[in-house]
């Protein structure tokens, strides 16, 4: 019953599903879906080869403090980055004072209140407060820049296919839109106010190219502070802001692959020893006992039977 | 055939095991002990995380230090302030109160302490103390203006009558000890740094 | 236990008598994984999966509750409590990873112990209610699992939660209604994400419940083994512990180096970067997908395109909760006698048939959805049904199975190969029964 019923069911979706395919099938030979634009010119990240990259990288902080000093300069004024705090700002190898004093002259302050009416008011950071919000919330963010949103950095390397690779390809890839997309496209024609970045998902990013200069940023250390480098050392930036604790993760992964490993191949040996006795300890009975074997032998040789 | 088989399968059938015996009773053990001591030390370090996860996160740790801008306090006068989210006393004594609080024998405190040993030197008139009740916790009173500052000048606890005198020194009611001066420095003369 | 040679609990330490004087707990236990639970002695490696699926539920829920300790659930403090987890809490980084390729981990374990018994025919009589209660314990993981993705509050978190309650929708008359009722609101908001929370809580607990149901049902007939054959007798088993205590131990060493080596070096490998995102119910990420372990699903849901009848929203629901539901009436439509996939020639072409297109409907389910894909899912999708529905009914009724051995200890002591010979054929090498009588 249940097989009868089952089978009859197993043939309707079958059947509708041939129904969907055929029919899709139909639809797409009739008319194959137009290529568009995004997927013939998209280009993947460019790759970017960091300290942290491998299992045993570590970051390199003075290329994280120079990234640090681009953020700080071209980045902060429209990209939040609520979720670090300036304390954390010990791992790029700050001291306490460096970081009061970064905290206090960051140019936005904390939103606070006046103690003596009330009022809404800012205060200049501490190195307990999180990095504060450009924009006091999402709609003055929109209003200053075109309705367009700059997202918050602080996890922008996790969530982007591609980590470091795609923001420093995204920061580097600013280029004219090349006539052929314009020709085979004419509708894909990057609009007034958007500026066209193959490495953009959608190719047309409100973002105007944010690093326009070499010399930009005078870095401390005197390294020169070409495009290529400033997005290098910024994305190695953010790569630290997205996962601050990297570097103790995989210390802690060494230790625990290595325990593991040890564990596993003394419990391997163990395991092996307790069955070897297993296969010793085996005691036949019945009819493969030897004795048995042997006395059906017996009689059987006795009385004839050749089995 | 069968013989065979027999042998293959069972070659000493009287003891556990051929060439162990005695000797590989330890052999075996050593090996089972290493195997499962091993594991459990690990599960004992797997555990560790679990219990470090409680104590206090970054964020609360930062927030152990407060600086509490003293300027505006006047004579007589005191302040409430929040330190490691619980309340903080500040107060600036009269020379009054510094000399009442001075008078008093240390036999007669049921926690000896005296003004000087809870206040900085050549800062005698600034007294900071926690505003937790020494008994069960409550915030006691006559911080602010017109706050009862019960009978010995300093505070008062509402909830079992502890009162406290003017260096904050447990006078009498259920309190055991005097009130908590948190570590302080004055990092100038109008801001004190607790913590 | 059925087995009467099992061995009986003797506590030697007076501390255990007088517990188990009292509340025969430490018996139980020694009856169900200690020296007093008979054990075939040829499982392989196939048959670790359920111990180290235990294994997983505690990680899951120890490494739950601790994360509870630090997670705010309310819309506006989710993402950033779950970032406060990973920046500030004292190894929160490790617990938060561990408990989100945790649930990977768990997943994977589970299916590789399902088509365990698929192949082996663990479903079959006499276990069909143990084979049951797994189905449930996997719905309920599925559950869990779902309402545990939404709380991080991310992108995916959103809009998954969007697209999976969207499928209420697809019943008419009661859909909508039901799916408000669910989220307690007309999208996910602050009351979708305190109800999840609460139930993502509290179904582990029920499902740990289930477990023991599982296993206590297992107990009864014990487990089953490789040839499928019933235990007979003594020889043909081994006590649980120390044999296979050490042989799920130190597997489980190596399937935990395994998960340590993705969770410390790789751990957003299994993820997706849509969810380091916070969710934005005015903007649609790209391509929605749940995680990997419903990509097979959400291929079937994908599959249907046309309205025949009923519209196609709804042959995708349907079809994608009756591929589970199926499941449950396996041990009747395959009423083959012979259990072991090892014995049945035809049924096994056809069990890899089903792996193939399992992995098949993943692959799709994970990708866009391109007429291409769209193609292989709809193709994926009938073999599923028909495998199950169609094929396995008939295979089993028709099928010529080889012959089984006689006992599971002839099968070990001798070789599979001999013994699937039947008794008293010339064709084996030297050491079996039959020729030792034909001498």
């Amino acid at each position: 019953m249940v097989r009868v019923i089952g089978f009859l069911v197993g043939l309707v979706f079958a059947g509708v599903l041939l129904i969907s395919l055929v029919s899709n099938a139909a639809t797409y030979f009739a008319s194959p879906p137009e290529a568009t634009a995004a997927e013939e010119f998209h280009e993947h990240a460019k790759p970017l080869k960091l300290a942290s990259d491998g299992p045993f990288g570590k970051f390199d902080t003075r290329q994280l403090q120079r990234g640090f000093q681009v953020y700080a300069e071209v980045c902060a004024a429209c990209h939040g980055l609520n979720l670090v705090a300036f304390r954390d700002l010990k791992a790029l190898g700050y001291n306490e004072a460096e970081i009061k004093k970064i905290a206090a002259d960051w140019k936005t302050e904390v939103p606070s209140i006046n103690p003596d009416t009330g009022e809404a008011a800012t205060r200049p950071a501490l190195p307990s407060d999180r990095f504060p919000d450009p924009f006091p919330n999402e709609v003055a963010a929109r209003a200053a820049n075109n309705n367009a949103f700059p997202p918050d950095l602080s996890l922008i390397a996790k969530a982007r296919e591609g980590g470091a690779a795609y923001t420093y390809s995204l920061l580097t890839g600013y280029q004219n839109q090349p006539a052929e997309l314009v020709h085979k496209f004419p509708d894909a024609k990057t609009p007034e106010g958007l500026y066209y970045n193959p490495y953009f998902p959608n190719l047309n990013l409100a973002m105007p190219p944010p690093l326009t200069a070499n010399g930009q940023v005078t870095y401390a250390d005197g390294r020169p502070a070409t495009i290529d480098q400033m997005a290098k050392d910024v994305s190695a930036f953010l790569e630290w802001t997205a996962e601050p604790k990297l570097e103790s993760r995989r210390a802690a992964g060494l230790a625990v692959a290595i325990f593991l490993l040890i564990a596993t191949i003394l419990g391997y040996l163990a395991y092996r020893q307790i069955w070897q006795e297993a296969k010793r300890k085996v005691r036949v009975t019945g009819v493969l006992d030897p004795a048995n074997q042997a006395k059906n032998r017996r009689a059987k040789a006795k009385s004839g039977v050749a089995g | 055939m069968a013989t065979r088989a027999q042998s293959a399968e069972v070659p000493a059938t009287t003891d556990s095991g051929g060439s162990t015996g005695e000797e590989g009773v330890r052999r075996r053990d050593f090996l089972n002990v290493a195997a499962v001591s091993f594991a459990g030390v690990g599960g004992v370090v797997a555990l560790a995380p679990l219990f470090v996860q409680m104590a206090p996160s970054a964020d609360v740790l930062a927030l152990a230090t407060t600086e509490v801008d003293i300027s505006k306090i006047q004579p007589g006068q005191g302040i409430k302030a929040v330190w490691r989210k619980q309340p903080v006393f500040i107060r600036n004594l009269t020379p009054k109160e510094i000399a009442e609080a001075n008078a008093v024998a240390m036999s007669d405190l049921r926690d000896p302490e005296s003004l000087a040993q809870r206040t900085k030197p050549g800062k005698m008139n600034w007294l900071i103390t926690l505003g937790v009740c020494t008994h069960l916790g409550c915030v006691p009173l006559g911080i602010g203006e017109g706050e009862n500052k019960g009978p010995y000048g300093g505070y008062f606890c509402p909830c079992h009558g502890s009162a406290y005198d003017t260096a904050a020194r447990i006078r009498t009611g259920p309190a055991p000890t005097n009130l908590v001066v948190p570590d302080y420095e004055f990092t100038s003369d109008t801001t004190v740094k607790i913590g | 236990m059925s087995f009467s040679w099992a061995k009986p609990y003797e506590p030697k330490h007076p501390l255990m008598r007088w517990i188990d004087e009292r509340l025969p707990l430490p018996r139980v236990v020694y009856g169900a994984i200690g020296g007093g639970y008979p054990v075939p002695r040829n499982l392989n490696y196939w048959w670790n999966f359920g111990v180290l699926a235990g294994i997983f539920l505690t990680i899951q829920i120890v490494t739950g509750i601790v994360l509870a300790m630090h997670y705010t659930a309310s819309v506006d403090g989710a993402f950033n409590s779950v970032e406060h987890i990973m920046r500030d809490v004292n190894a929160g980084w490790l617990i938060r990873y561990a408990h989100m390729n945790g649930a990977s981990f768990f997943f994977i374990v589970v299916y590789l112990h399902i088509f365990r018994s698929l192949y082996y025919g663990s479903y079959k009589a006499p276990r069909e209610l143990v084979w049951m209660l797994g189905l449930v314990i996997y719905l309920l993981m599925m559950a869990t699992a779902f309402m545990g993705y939404v709380l991080p509050w991310g992108q995916m978190s959103y809009w998954g939660a969007q697209v999976i309650t969207g499928f209420f929708s697809a019943f008419p008359l009661v859909g909508e209604p039901l799916r408000v009722w669910l989220l307690g609101g007309y999208a996910p908001d602050q009351a979708a994400l305190t109800r999840f929370f609460s139930l993502h809580y509290l179904l582990p607990f029920i499902i740990a419940a289930v477990v023991i149901l599982h296993i206590w049902a297992l107990h009864i007939p014990g487990s089953g083994n490789p040839t499928g054959v019933d235990v007979k007798e003594e020889r043909d088993t081994l006590p649980f512990h120390p044999f296979y205590t050490a042989k799920d131990g130190w597997f489980a060493g190596a399937f935990l180096l395994l998960y340590a080596i993705v969770t410390y070096f790789a751990p957003n490998y299994l993820g997706h970067p849509d969810n380091y995102i916070p969710a934005d119910p005015l903007a649609t990420p790209a391509h929605i997908v749940p995680e990997w372990y419903f990509w097979p699903f959400y291929a079937i849901l994908r599959a249907f395109t046309v309205d025949f009848i009923l519209p196609a929203k709804l042959w995708g629901v349907l079809a994608m909760f009756l591929s589970i539901l199926l499941l449950f009436f396996l041990p009747w439509l395959d009423k083959s006698p012979v259990r072991s996939g090892s014995y049945r020639p035809l049924f096994k072409r056809f069990f890899w048939l089903l792996v193939a297109d399992v992995v098949i409907l993943g692959w799709a389910g994970g990708s866009h959805a391109t007429p291409f894909w769209i193609a292989v899912s709809q193709i994926a999708s009938a073999y599923y049904f028909l495998h199950f529905l169609v094929i396995l009914p008939l295979v089993s009724r028709f099928e010529t199975p080889l012959p089984l051995p006689s006992s599971i200890s002839e099968s070990v002591l001798h070789g599979e190969e001999a013994e699937a010979a039947p008794v008293g054929s010339k064709k084996k090498r030297g050491g079996s029964v039959a020729t030792a009588a034909a001498e």
